[in-house]
């Protein structure tokens, strides 16, 4: 039997892959070597929001319970079921993905695959023999795993990555975190939130380096306030791990050296190329694709973190579909341009578009237009005034060129940004748009009207 | 609830109308299938029928006024129905002030046309509803670029600022565009006071519109052969000698031509087809287009199953066709859908020429007037002869140069033995 397509991977680039490949009416198999779902739903987005939640929660009855009005005299958490909580959370989303390769009737072979050549993907079945699937086409979705720094590896308890730091138990008492990305931020968050001291150090002069410098400010000026001690513009230069703990020596403008438990290495991530035939990589290994996601060898596509930044599941997901809905059809997928980014801290952080430093690079000239949330009343009704909204305008068309919200729900408010951009609308269409009243979108709404002194409630 | 009546779209190109005459006046009762006015189209005069009963309670338009397909024209009140207040005023007023993006739409034709310098070409310039981002919208009227014909490369064919500005990029070198028929470079402008400035109908843009990108995308080549035409004459006269004793109508050079012509396409049946992008579709039937000289244009009406119908049918058929289409009376089915076309200027005098491909078809043949010349016969001498010079101009796309030598030869051989095209 030969199938129309395999997919190699089951992470978000491979199984939505997979699904949009079986809904054309394909013949499908995916094969995944751990379980369905990949990093996102196992070991990333889904299993730290189940985390991060439960830090959100914690951090508010502990810290705001009176401000509310209640009171908790045996305040308390249970650090392994916290854990097991995430876990479960993974462990049913999983199975929602194998159930779905069911519904599609998509061939779902857990093991570990290679490419021996083009229309051909091996792997070893349970019995120990080789196997072979044959194909018209394979869509390579092997995705990333963490990055580690150089000379620190990682051991699984006093020097971990993030698919440790998500298990971690006991709870350390002191932590380092190295990068202060996406996942750097969101562990400090959860961890600190529970009391561990966490030291957060980037190399880089801001956290969330790739964020909007002003959000990036204000985050870190929150962290801080929350108890994170942040470490910008310093390397790691010297690292000494023990049994107990690990001691980084980190230069700054001055040297230190930080101690704790546990060093959690958050520096980004490196590619999973699949064995069998090479592809043609980039310099930094990711696979080198061309305008339809196909690889220098004809009959093999790439899509998701295996084809390089933005590491990000929704990016993933997207690309896959592009990439799939090309190999069956002569239309021309399309490419990346704008993608939403997200940090779960609180308050969270959400953008879309160009940052003010990309725009002004490009010397594109834009207004911006801000709002806090602390004019907004359904921020102050939920005690959540921290944040604002920040828009950048482009001139002279007026057309939304970027967005960035640090807020409670910052995550879910950005989504009507994205579309606005991908649809190109210019600020009067979202000025005419009714925003409810009262919800924190009307933030989005007033700073349109900010950057043209039309705001209300400033 | 009273029923607004719009301008319909009565053919696939039309995108305005001309509301030449109400039929009905206002407080007439109207009832199912009855005439309201006749709509002018890019094609033909047509009749526009009412789908309700009722009363004409307002109109909104006046009788010469050119409007866009899908505007309101009138208002039907069913029966004992009070005409409310609101509805009747808001539709006049949007009667009266069109919206901004539509003034230049609304063609009136008592007030002399406006001098061409504002050439800034609005989104919705033909009423078609086009798919566009709102700053794809605000780029193109600020560059001029028109977006009906663009291509969209956004979320769902939506029209992005960047198809905007690759249009306009192209718009602004020098290669000659389809849809760019009112680019200012290529507009003429009156150079004096008594040169006339005659707005376009319907007609006339279609034709411009059509011709141009008949010109500019098909890849024409030409084929031609001087063909004895001795033995139609005589054929015809014979012919029409005996109808004449019997009182029927004679036949014409042209329904001989006509019948020619599509008894050459079933013979050749490559050469009855079109160029469908990633196919040719090749013509079961041959559909036969004529070309006719109307008042302010041309039309082609369409002689359906050219193939199976014989001589008598053809010309009974032709001078019914051409006489509607003269008095603007054709419907749709009788100007569309053709498969190739025949075009005679022989009653102008025009001894030759070639046509301009009817897209989408591939093949045209023009045909000039029976002349007498010198021929050199069989035996070497040179005596008088009656002549006939086929043009034929194809589209390389879907005609080779053989396949059109092809078809000319059959062409001639019919005409040389007419006897053959009657069998």
């Amino acid at each position: 039997m030969k199938y129309d397509l395999v997919v190699v991977g089951g992470g978000p680039a491979g199984y939505v892959g997979a699904i949009r490949a079986a809904q054309l009416g394909k013949r499908v198999a995916c094969v995944e070597k751990e379980r369905a779902g990949g990093t996102c739903l196992n070991w990333g987005c889904i299993p730290t929001k189940s985390l991060l939640r439960n830090a959100e929660l914690y951090q508010l009855l502990r810290h705001r319970a009176s401000d509310l009005g209640f009171r908790f005299d045996n305040l308390a958490f249970d650090w392994s079921k916290i854990i097991a909580r995430s876990r479960a959370v993974s462990d049913k989303l999983a199975s929602g993905v194998e159930f779905l390769f069911k519904k599609h009737k998509i061939e779902y072979i857990k093991a570990p695959a290679s490419i021996p050549e083009p229309g051909r993907v091996a792997y070893k079945a349970t019995d120990g023999k080789e196997q072979t699937l044959e194909t018209e086409s394979i869509l390579v979705a092997t995705g990333a795993t963490s990055r580690p720094l150089p000379g620190l590896p990682i051991n699984g308890t006093t020097v971990i990555d993030s698919h440790y730091a998500m298990i971690l138990d006991p709870q350390p008492k002191r932590l380092l975190i190295i990068g202060a990305g996406a996942i750097g931020v969101e562990f400090a968050y959860f961890f600190n939130a529970f009391g561990t001291e966490v030291t957060l150090i980037e190399m880089l002069p801001n956290i969330l380096p790739v964020e909007d410098t002003e959000i990036s400010v204000a985050l870190e000026r929150t962290l801080a306030k929350q108890g994170i001690k942040i470490f910008t513009n310093s390397k790691v230069t010297e690292t000494s791990v023990s049994k107990d703990g690990v001691r980084l020596t980190v230069e700054a403008k001055q040297k230190q050296t930080l101690e704790a438990d546990c060093a959690l290495v958050a520096i980004g991530v490196s590619p999973v190329v699949p064995g069998g035939l090479s592809l043609k990589l980039d310099p930094k290994g990711f696979i080198q694709i061309d305008e339809r996601y196909q690889t220098n060898v004809p009959g093999i596509y790439a899509a998701g973190d295996i084809i390089g930044p933005p590491w990000l599941a929704h990016v993933a997901m997207w690309e896959a579909i592009q990439a799939v809905n090309g190999i069956f059809s002569t239309a021309t997928p399309k490419r990346l341009k704008t993608f939403p980014g997200c940090t779960y801290c609180q308050p969270q952080v959400a953008s879309v578009g160009l940052t003010e430093r990309a725009a002004k690079e490009k010397g594109i000239t834009f207004k911006v237009g801000k709002f806090p949330f602390l004019a907004n009343g359904k921020a102050l009704a939920a005690g959540e005034p921290e944040g604002f909204v920040k828009l950048l305008i482009s001139e002279p068309y007026g057309e939304i060129i970027g967005a960035h919200i640090i807020s409670a729900e910052a995550t879910e408010l950005v989504a009507e940004l994205g579309l606005a951009i991908n649809l190109e609308a210019t600020h009067e269409d979202l000025e005419e748009t009714i925003h409810a009243h009262p919800t924190l979108s009307e933030a989005v709404h007033e700073a349109v009207g900010n950057a043209f002194g039309l705001a209300i409630h400033i | 609830m009273p029923i607004p009546i719009e301008m319909p779209k009565l053919s696939d190109t039309m995108t305005e109308g001309t509301l030449l005459r109400w039929v009905k006046k206002v407080g007439d009762s109207v009832e199912v299938g009855d005439v309201l006015a006749e709509v002018e189209t890019d094609k033909a005069t047509m009749e526009m029928e009412a789908f309700d009963e009722g009363t004409l309670s307002e109109v909104y338009v006046g009788e010469g006024q050119t409007v866009q397909v899908g505007e309101k024209l009138a208002l039907l009140l069913g029966a004992g129905e009070p005409k409310t207040a609101s509805t009747a005023g808001k539709q006049t007023e949007t009667a009266k002030q069109p919206a901004p993006d539509k003034k230049q739409a609304q063609t009136k034709p008592a007030e002399p046309p406006a001098a061409p310098a504002p050439l800034k070409i609005t989104a919705t310039d033909s009423g078609v509803r086009v798919k566009a981002s709102p700053l794809a919208r605000k780029v193109a009227a600020d560059l001029g670029v028109q977006l009906e014909d663009l291509p969209g490369s956004g979320p769902g064919g939506r029209i992005i600022r960047d198809d905007v500005l690759a249009a306009h990029e192209k718009q602004s070198s020098d290669t000659p565009q389809p849809a760019k028929t009112t680019a200012p470079a290529m507009v003429g402008q009156p150079a004096s006071q008594s040169d006339v400035q005659v707005p376009l109908t319907g007609m006339r843009r279609t034709i411009a519109a059509r011709l141009l990108e008949a010109k500019t995308t098909i890849p024409h080549f030409y084929l031609q052969a001087d063909v004895d035409a001795e033995p139609l004459v005589q054929l015809r006269q014979q012919l029409n000698a005996a109808n004449e004793s019997v009182g029927l109508p004679k036949y014409t050079v042209n329904d001989f031509l006509l019948k020619a012509t599509a008894v050459a396409a079933t013979h050749v049946p490559k050469a009855n087809a079109s160029f469908a992008g990633d196919a040719i579709i090749q013509y079961a039937a041959v559909h036969l287009a004529c070309a006719v000289a109307v008042d302010d244009g041309l039309v082609t009406p369409v002689i359906r199953d050219a193939h199976s119908k014989t001589l008598s049918q053809i010309s009974s058929e032709v001078k019914d066709l051409a006489s509607k289409a003269r008095s603007k009376k054709l419907k749709p089915e009788q100007y569309q859908g053709g498969t190739l076309t025949l075009s005679n200027l022989g009653s102008y005098g025009v001894d030759q020429f070639f046509a301009i491909i009817n897209p989408p078809q591939s093949l045209i043949v023009s045909v000039g007037a029976i002349l007498r010349k010198p021929v050199i016969n069989a035996a070497g001498a040179i005596v008088p002869g009656q002549r006939i010079v086929l043009g034929l101009s194809c589209d390389h796309r879907v005609v080779d140069g053989a396949i059109g030598a092809q078809f000319l030869a059959e062409l001639k051989r019919l005409i040389e033995t007419p006897a053959l095209m009657l069998v």
